[in-house]
């Protein structure tokens, strides 16, 4: 052979070559992926399945929760490559709202940690959504989904933004409608749905494939996971001093907020305060038809939680750092007068000094990862442009 | 002469003595090698090392690590290597000792009753931090922290015994999420909520400790089989609790033993913070059992607790907190077996003194028994003053005897993972985040590396530790540092090998 050592930077090439052909937009058909988003290993009945270094790890009673070697809770995965990405292309696509302003990222956005920004969120015709978007990274861990805990599962969940009059406002109706007279969905949901009886697209169809898409958003990979793996170097000495005020006993953040997945996925009542002139939101109360239970919120993860200020139910705090103080701030301070909620036992007076607060800031600075980011659809089946934010600003540049 | 001669004599026998004394002290004192940790610490175990995010198996390395006053406890746990132990010699130590490690024995050297003593000052939050299994923890002396003495979250194989802490904060030893502890031989004051806390652990012995002068002495919390033996609970606001507390990820509690315990003049005032679970229980409570199941008390004596000497509650009655549709909120099934019980109830308040009034009584029961729950049964019951024990049943002859102990056989072992797992683990969880098989992504396809490296995994091993910026069309890639070398090369392998 003549250049033995060229042969294989030729043989790239030309593949680069094939592969970079087929990815040039608009050439052919959009074709959905054959292959798992990042994190998923492909098995070969065509699934997905969850891949982490946690898996490595055990917890006490499968519970998910512990410290830093421990292993998550029970994932959902095993959806096809296919259904992940039509559940791309649907999340994307404002087709699901019911006059095409909306799609699922106008609130959860990819580039503000798949939140929206806003203390509170605004649907159709600028409608007021009464909570704060939660980011919808590593939901697939989740038991329960909203900030007051009213769903068990993703299909359940959306079926609340979907047609809620002051969120994206369509019908189970409407929306069959819209997809069912695009060609390219048909088409799509045919290919992702293969064993499917009949033509049309049914909603469970739509509810599987976005519950797929959700559930690949995985963020498992930041600093303070290479620190928890044993990579000591990971994390800044001060990023260490934070990581022990939040798992100390005073500050008592990780008893909620517990580690692999920064939360214990409990309800609790703290007592935060409401936007200005708005009142008390009972949260689980209604849920749970309980009392006791007034003003409790499902306790969110806090990863990415950098990336998705404002911060609690309402959207109050603006800062990671306003967020610690409120827990600083002592054991009721904001709730309303006349109300006697039943506040969590740890929510304490932990007399943090203001140096605690800063280096808290600091470690929940680490729990950044985005590495697994799903792209944004160049082009979106129905044709229209995507209408988020980020991609409006995009487009404006 | 004889007399200056006598004295002589006597002053040469007293030099001598002393001499003597001197010698066997240097002698004694050159000699003192603290006992070694127990050989349960020494097996050789499957640990991860620092960098190595995958475990590779170490070997044990048993290096002795000596810290004496005026040096850090920490420095030595940031060079110790599993299978360490560290020596730590009397003086005062201010500072917070995190071990993120496996496998490191702490040991505090006593000489001549001089004790290693970690100081937080009312300034530092915790004395002991630890995450990982295996971790020996004796001899320290630990005053004044804010958080707790000893804390752990999700370490199994523990061993945490002879310390000394006097007013460590909210808890003095606090293992979370661990399986298979020990607690034993620790004296523990002057902590505002539980000094012996075990909360959310499986497989835990507490015995032989020594709790006065706490809210709480003993708490055993969301657990099961968990062994309270032989501890002298005094003065305290209640001596032992076995509780579910609501609100919590793991929640159940049963399949506790209390026995041989002393639960005596647990009449302190409450002082814990307001709001906390233990600001509620009733000054003079004995044992407190809410919402736990298969509690078995056994054998102890129980007196002079001037509320009562056994209550038993459901969540109702109990706590304070907000309700979880997923607690069942009833003791079931406890059995209250032979206990010596004299002088309890002297001087009942809040709730049962309103009861007791309703029986027109001033004083406050043996044991008392409110809310729901089923299955319970009491063994001679005539012997006691009781309340609400109506439906309990009269125990058979049964003993707890047989149970030596609750913690494992063997140790509990970190999960069986093959390396070939671990490194597929990697593989789809770091390098799949810019690596598809045949598509681009962030950076080139897995097939596009594999013609470039064919035969050469050191070559893209050597690459990602420290990557060069060689294609125009692509970001440059971070280096993986944080990766083991071991794991960099099995990656690179395993990476020529994927075919999808």
């Amino acid at each position: 052979m003549l250049f033995p050592r060229l042969l294989p930077r030729i043989l790239s090439l030309q593949l680069f070559l094939i592969i970079s052909i087929a990815q040039v937009p608009g050439s052919k058909p959009i074709m959905l992926a054959e292959h798992c988003p990042p994190g998923f290993e492909l098995t070969a009945d065509n699934r997905c399945v969850s891949r982490s270094l946690y898996q490595q790890y055990q917890s006490l009673q499968n519970s998910g929760v512990g410290g830093l070697k421990t292993g998550l809770p029970r994932v959902r995965d095993g959806f096809s490559p296919q259904q992940i990405d039509l559940g791309r292309y649907l999340f994307f696509d404002p087709v699901l709202s019911r006059d095409g302003s909306l799609s699922c990222a106008s609130c959860h956005d990819p580039e503000l940690g798949f939140s929206d920004g806003l203390t509170r969120s605004v649907g159709i015709g600028g409608a007021q959504v009464s909570r704060n978007a939660p980011s919808l990274w590593n939901v697939s861990f989740l038991k329960s989904f909203f900030w007051d805990a009213r769903a068990k599962t993703l299909e359940e969940q959306m079926t609340g933004p979907l047609f809620a009059p002051n969120e994206m406002g369509t019908t189970p109706e409407l929306l069959l409608a819209a997809l069912n007279g695009l060609p390219e969905y048909q088409r799509l949901f045919a290919h992702a749905f293969p064993d499917r009886t009949g033509k049309k697209i049914k909603l469970q169809e739509i509810y599987t494939a976005l519950t797929a898409f959700e559930c690949s958003l995985i963020s498992l990979n930041s600093r303070y996971d290479h620190y928890a793996h044993g990579y000591h170097q990971a994390l800044t000495e001060q990023e260490i001093e934070g990581l022990n005020v939040f798992r100390s006993f005073v500050a008592r953040c990780a008893e909620c907020h517990t580690p692999p997945l920064f939360t214990n996925q409990q309800i609790a009542v703290l007592g935060t305060p409401e936007p200005d002139g708005y009142p008390l939101d009972p949260g689980a109360q209604t849920t749970f038809d309980d009392a006791t239970m007034r003003a409790g919120f499902k306790i969110p993860s806090l990863r990415n939680i950098s990336k998705t200020a404002p911060y609690m139910h309402s959207g109050r705090f603006t800062t990671l750092r306003e967020t610690v103080e409120f827990y600083n701030k002592g054991r009721g301070h904001a709730v309303p007068q006349g109300e006697d909620l039943r506040l969590h036992w740890h929510i304490s007076e932990p007399n943090l000094s203001e140096y605690e607060l800063d280096r808290l800031v600091d470690f929940l600075e680490t729990l950044t990862d985005e590495t697994f980011k799903p792209r944004v659809p160049e082009k979106l089946l129905s044709g229209a442009a995507p209408v988020h934010a980020s991609s409006m600003r995009k487009m404006g540049e | 002469m004889k007399k200056p001669n006598k004295w002589l004599s006597l002053a040469a026998v007293l030099v001598l003595f002393s001499a003597g004394l001197w010698v066997g002290r240097m002698m004694y004192k050159t000699q003192s090698t603290p006992p070694p940790p127990p050989t349960y610490f020494r097996s050789p175990a499957k640990s991860d090392t620092a960098g190595a995010a995958v475990g590779v198996q170490t070997p044990v390395s048993r290096t002795i690590i000596d810290v004496r006053n005026g040096e850090f406890i920490q420095a030595a746990v940031a060079q110790a290597q599993p299978g360490d132990l560290i020596r730590v010699y009397p003086g005062t130590y201010k500072e917070t000792v995190y071990i993120d490690k496996e496998n490191i024995s702490m040991q505090g050297v006593i000489l001549e009753g001089k004790w290693p003593t970690l100081d937080g000052e009312k300034e530092l939050n915790d004395a002991f931090l630890y995450s990982g299994n295996n971790i020996l923890i004796e001899n320290f002396k630990i005053i004044n922290y804010k958080g707790n003495g000893v804390m752990g979250q999700a370490g199994n194989n523990f061993v945490i015994r002879n310390n000394w802490v006097i007013d460590a904060g909210v808890y003095g030893i606090f293992p979370q999420f661990g399986k298979n502890g020990l607690i034993e031989y620790n004296i523990l004051t002057g902590i505002e909520d539980a000094a012996i806390y075990v909360g959310m652990c499986d497989n835990i012995d507490v015995r032989h400790n020594e709790v006065f002068g706490n809210v709480a002495g003993i708490e055993i919390e969301n657990s099961r089989h968990a062994l309270v033996e032989n501890n002298h609970c005094y003065n305290n606001t209640g001596g032992i609790l076995i509780f579910i507390t609501p609100g919590l990820p793991i929640k159940s509690c049963y399949d506790v033993i209390i026995r041989d315990n002393f639960v005596n003049d647990n009449n302190h005032v409450n002082f814990g913070a307001p709001g906390s679970l233990v600001a509620g229980i009733p000054q003079g409570t004995g044992i407190l059992v809410m919402a736990a199941d298969q509690v078995i008390i056994e054998n102890n004596i129980i007196s002079g607790n001037d509320n009562a000497g056994i209550t038993i509650t459901d969540l109702d009655y109990g706590a304070n907190t907000a309700n979880d549709p997923e607690v069942e909120p009833n003791p079931d099934r406890l059995l209250i077996l032979e206990n010596f019980m004299i002088n309890n109830g002297n001087s009942p308040v809040g709730e049962l003194k309103a009861i007791m009034m309703t029986q027109l009584s001033s004083r406050g029961p043996d044991i008392v028994a409110v809310g729901g729950g089923t299955g319970s049964c009491i063994a001679n019951r005539d012997r006691y003053r009781t309340f609400g024990l109506g439906q309990w049943a009269q125990c058979q002859e049964t003993t707890t005897r047989a149970v030596q102990t609750y913690m494992l056989d063997t140790p509990v072992s970190p999960r069986e993972f093959s390396e070939k797992e671990r490194v597929k683990m990697a593989y789809y969880g770091i390098c799949s985040g810019c690596h598809a098989y045949k598509v681009r992504m962030v950076g080139p396809p897995t097939l596009v590396i594999q013609a470039l490296y064919q035969n050469n995994p050191q070559g893209i091993a050597d690459y990602i530790i420290k990557p060069e910026h060689k294609r125009e069309d692509f970001p440059e890639m971070p280096p993986q540092n944080y990766l083991s070398e071991d794991l960099r090369l099995a990656l690179a392998e395993y990476l020529l090998t994927v075919k999808n």
